[in-house]
Parts: C-alpha cells; structure tokens; sequence
C-alpha cells in the first residue's frame, strides 16, 4: 500500500513511543499516507491502523476528528487560507475572496483542471504574517497580499 | 515575522533570524549552563522547583498557573515512568510566540523541559506541535538531534546519571489538542477529546503516568530561572508576576509581530512598539490574551500594564499573550461572528451545552451581522452563554463565551444598531479599507 521510504519514516514515528504504545503513532502514519497518496482512501487508513495493530475504526476516527487529513481526494495543491479574526483585520478574508475569484471556485472546491483545491483555515499560529495560508499542509506563505498571491498561483503548476 | 522589539529581554537576547538557532549558537550565547548547574551541581531536585517557586512564573499557555506549585503536584520519588510535556499547539488565534521560541531559540525549551524531568523526576518528554507548523516541526527535530549527539539528551546525562529521552509529536488540526488532556488523549493516538478532571494529569496523564504539561515559552523561561536565580527573575518583571513574557501583537498595527517586554509594562508602550495603530487610526479595542479573553474597549485597554494582574483588573485575561488591536474600521458584529464561528467549528462536541450552544451562538450572531437579527436576540445570546458557562468539561465553553458577553456588554449599541437598522454601523468601504489588502490593487 506504502512505499518503503513512507515506511521507513512510519517505523521511525513508532520508535518514539513506548514499545506497548505503537497507536500513539497514528497521527503521523495517517500524515505521511496522505503525504504520498495526496489524500487518505479509506484502504490507507485500513493498512495504516493495521501496521499500528489498533482498530481500524480507531484510526478512522482520528482521519475524521483532525481537519488536516482529506477523507476525498483534493487537487494537486490544496491551499489554506486563514481567515480567522486576527488575520481577518489583516487581510485575510479579502485574500480568500481575491484567490475564489482568480480560480473561480469558491472554498472546499477544486478547479476544473484538478490543480488547485481551496480551504477555509482557522488560525495557523502565525497570525503576525497575516494574510497567512498553507500549500499542502507544509508550506506556510506569509504576506500574502495580492501580488503575492498572484506569484504563488503562477508557481503551482 | 521575528522577535521585532524587546525591552530588558531574556528569551530573545543573541537571536539572528533563521541564522542562531543552532546548538551551537544557543551554547555560545550561554545555553545548557543551566542544565550544567543542576546536573553537574547535583542540586537537589526540591531546590530547582523552589527557584521556580521564587520566580513566580506564571503558566504562559493561557491560565496563568504558578509553574513552581504544579510541578510540587508530580509524585516525584515515585518509582515507574513519569513524563512531562510541553504544549506547542498554539492554536489560540491571535498567538504566535511559541512558533518564533522554537524557529529561532528551539534549544531553550529543550534545555527547560530537561531540567524539568530532572526536578519532576520525570524520564521521557514529548513536545505536541502545532501541525499547522511543519517547517517549524521539522527544524525542532534537528534540534532535538543535536541535543542527542552532544550529550544533553539520552541516557546518563553530563555524566551525572540522570537520563531523558525527548520526542516531538506533531498534531493535525485542531484547536482542542491546546487543551491539556486532549493534548494527552491525542500523544496516546486518539480523537482529542478532553478528560474529566480530577484526575488531573499530575496523577493519571499520558499513558496513565503522573504528567505535567506546561506550555513552550514556560519552558523556555526555567534555564534563565535557573541561571539568574529565582529573585532575580522576579524581580525583572513585578510583583506577583515574574520575568519577561512574549507579547504577540496581531491586527490593526504598523508593525504586527512579537515583542519581549517584563511583566507590567504599560499597554501604550507595547502598542508604540508596534508601531501604534496602522495609519494612525483612532484604536477601538483590544482582546489582551488571545481570542478567548474578553474584550476590552480602548480608554480602558490604554489605562492597563501587560501583566496578569492588571489585565484582570480590567475583565479580561493575560491568557496567551495575544494582543488582537482593532482599529475604528472593525465592526464588532463581524469580528464576533468570526470567533464565534471557530469556537462552534472546533467544539470537540462531548459535552451537550458547548456542542449546542456553540452551535446558537454562532447561528445568532451570524444571522445578526446578515441583517436578520431579532430584537431579543441579545437576551437569547446571553441566556446561552449562561447556560454553556461552567457546565462543561473543558474550558472551551467558556472560552467562546466569554468574547460574545463582552463585546455585547460594551458595544451593545453597535449590535442593537445592526438588528435594528439590518446594517453596519461602521460603513463598509471603511471596514474594507481597514485591512489594508486592497491597497496595491485597487
Ligand atoms: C480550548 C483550550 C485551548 C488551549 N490551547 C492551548 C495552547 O494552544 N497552548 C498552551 O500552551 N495552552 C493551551 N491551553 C491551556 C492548557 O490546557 C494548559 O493549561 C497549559 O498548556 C499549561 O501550561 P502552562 O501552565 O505552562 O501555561 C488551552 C486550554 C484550552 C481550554
Ligand atoms: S467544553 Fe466543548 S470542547 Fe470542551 S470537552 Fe466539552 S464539548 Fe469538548
Ligand atoms: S488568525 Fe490567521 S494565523 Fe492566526
């Protein structure tokens, strides 16, 4: 189901943990399936609670309680944009309006191309930077104004 | 971003950017001296948590607890696994501080929460990291590999004995995790719903083990407790409120960022330092401790000292040390609805009165700033807040309770103007200018 270097990295998660607590890993196992897989089909999560010997509807419902995990498939980039009070006064709102209307599709939808899917975040701690979004659930860009974010697009490719 | 501005500062005195974070630099600008004195000094394990009683470090995560007390709680000379924890899931909007400790000076909180397991005789850490921050995850595990290759984690450190394993956890989306035993219940692989308390982690935490959980920048403050002395820390910022603290200052300012400045500095130097209201605009309002806090209006934000304290005094919370400015631009409708909506997005919905009444607040003060609000909307908001308010598990209740009474109780004019007249008081094209993002286009 994983490739051996998603493995590798899952193995290196389990070690952090005491030998009898392997599910303390999940988190990070179900991050680095979505990582390689761009979102988590339902057998990922299987395969995943599987290698941690836990349920898998234990699994399951931590892919459904953390809001970074995408349960159906997203476009090749999934940008994030954070919209929540502090970076509201800054800009934030305005900057998901600007990307909505640029791609033309508005949030939890994807462009017709399959490119780029768009979310409504709330705050990513870096509230200073505002407006603030994140690609792929990795890349944080800050200072996203308009120009900024004209570059980021021309760059998703 | 970056530490922008400091006055008498201790956790961002030698910091360059992205450039110092190493172990290298930490060690050059004195770091793991700390952690020397205690281990190489053999002090005694009261004694550490005595210097940090002295230095009256209040948590920095949000409530404001004496550090020094809550370790007292762990059953240190029990035998068996004990852990601490250290909480960087910074999700509280407006707070961004923990993210610059661990970019630019990740090896303070470590050295802190090894002379933590020392003092709570705890052998195994772990830091939870917001997942939002991944660069910042990645660069703490460098770190953290550093610390192993030169000795300051692992078995028999310093060659004193003592041995501390230190892990780093990354979380995936959600604001509860900040709470301390959702925190614990997402390290063990599971939903992040907060535990009934008692009992309190100090007994029963990760794993069922005696835990204690302190926030990053708490940890980050305990090797300049250690190194100036617990008097001293105090003394550096005021009574009953020790040391420097990171204020993050987010919103309507010239120069959004972080700030180092001692307990009880005045609000209006902390703004000046921010460079004062973006344009020079007239400041409506502050929340001084993160969204959670209750609102302040500006006459009296600009009469208050940065401490727990004074800000108390005030009716709000130091909480995190988030300062949300807001400039006569805002409407307070819409500034609600948007904490509002992220206190009913992020209920972990275990206890009824928060998952529903998060749910109504939000539903009410959306249909108010949509001009459908009724007149006894206000009275309805402030029967749910009343009816969510310590029937709860966690705090959460309260925290997305606490903002709709204040901005009601002191801008009630401004929501009885919206449902009366189904507009905002503050024209739109100002509101739309206030944030500034329009300004290269159009
Ligand atoms: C809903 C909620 C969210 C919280 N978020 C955070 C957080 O992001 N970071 C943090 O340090 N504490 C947070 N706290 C407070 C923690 O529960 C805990 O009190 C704190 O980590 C203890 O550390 P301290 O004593 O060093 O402040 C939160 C509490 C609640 C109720
Ligand atoms: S108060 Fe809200 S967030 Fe906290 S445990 Fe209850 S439902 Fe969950
Ligand atoms: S409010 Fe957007 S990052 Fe904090």
């Amino acid at each position: 189901m994983l490739s051996s270097q998603s493995i590798a990295r899952i193995d290196r998660e389990i070690a952090k943990y005491p030998a009898d607590q392997k599910q303390s890993a999940v988190m990070a196992a179900l991050a680095i399936a979505q990582e390689e897989l761009g979102w988590l089909p339902g057998e990922a999560i299987e395969f995943v609670a599987g290698y941690l010997a836990m349920p898998p509807i234990a699994a399951l419902e931590v892919a459904t309680f953390y809001n970074m995990y995408d349960l159906k498939p997203v476009g090749k980039y999934k940008i994030s944009v954070c919209t929540n009070l502090p970076c509201m006064l800054s800009g934030g709102v305005d900057a998901g309006e600007y990307l909505k209307k640029k791609l033309g599709i508005g949030y939890n939808e994807t462009t017709a191309d399959g490119l780029i899917t768009l979310k409504e975040g709330e705050c990513m701690g870096a509230c200073g930077d505002a407006p603030v979004m994140i690609v792929n659930n990795r890349r944080m860009c800050s200072w996203m104004d308009p120009e900024q974010i004209d570059k980021l697009l021309a760059e998703l490719k | 971003m970056a530490i922008l501005g400091a006055i008498n500062p201790m956790l961002s005195v030698g910091l360059d950017g992205d450039n110092a974070w190493r172990l290298a630099d930490y060690v050059k600008r004195g770091g793991y001296s700390a952690l020397r004195r205690v281990l190489e000094g053999k002090l005694p394990q009261e004694q550490v948590i005595n210097e940090v009683k002295k230095s009256v470090l209040r948590g920095r995560g949000g409530a404001g607890f004496p550090t020094g007390l809550k370790w007292s709680f762990m059953p240190r000379s029990f035998p068996g696994d004990k852990y601490v924890v250290c909480n960087s899931d910074e999700g509280e909007p407006g707070t961004f501080k923990d993210r610059d400790i661990l970019r630019y000076n990740p090896h303070s909180v470590i050295e802190g929460m090894v002379i933590a397991g020392y003092a709570m005789g705890a052998g195994r850490g772990y830091n939870y990291i917001h997942g939002e921050i991944w660069e910042i995850y990645e660069r703490f595990e460098e770190a953290l590999a550093e610390a192993r290759a030169a000795g300051f984690l692992g078995a028999n450190i310093l060659g004193s004995g003592f041995n501390f394993e230190l892990f780093a956890h990354h979380g995936y989306g959600a604001y509860i995790c900040g709470e301390e035993t959702a925190l614990l219940e997402s390290i063990e692989g599971k939903k992040g719903q907060p535990r009934f308390k008692p009992p309190f982690p100090a007994s029963f935490g990760l794993y069922g083990k005696p835990t204690t959980i302190n926030n990053t920048e708490t940890f980050a403050s305990v090797p300049y407790i250690i190194n100036l002395g617990g008097e001293a820390y105090l003394d550096a910022g005021k009574a009953n409120n020790g040391g420097t603290k990171l204020f993050s200052v987010s919103g309507h300012v010239n120069r959004p960022g972080n700030y180092e400045v001692p307990l009880g500095t005045p609000f209006a130097t902390l703004l000046e330092m921010a460079g004062g209201v973006r344009h020079g605009r007239k400041l409506k309002a502050c929340i001084p401790g993160g969204s959670s806090a209750p609102v302040v209006p500006a006459a009296a934000m600009m009469e208050c000292t940065m401490d727990y304290d004074s800000i108390s005094k005030a009716g709000s919370m130091l909480g995190s040390g988030a300062v949300i400015v807001m400039d006569e631009t805002t409407c307070m409708v819409k500034a609600l609805e948007r904490l509002s909506f992220f206190y009913y997005e992020e209920s972990c919905g275990q206890c009824t009165p928060c998952r529903e009444g998060t749910s109504w607040l939000y539903k009410v003060v959306h249909r108010i700033e949509h001009g459908h609000g009724r007149p006894d909307d206000l009275d309805l908001l402030s029967s749910v807040t009343s009816n969510i308010m310590g029937r709860t598990i966690c705090a959460l209740g309260d925290a997305a309770s606490m903002p709709v009474q204040s901005f009601i109780k002191h801008f009630r004019d401004e929501f009885a103007y919206h449902i009366e007249h189904r507009k905002c008081l503050v024209p739109v094209e100002l509101q739309r200018a206030g944030s500034g993002f329009f300004k290269a286009s159009v």
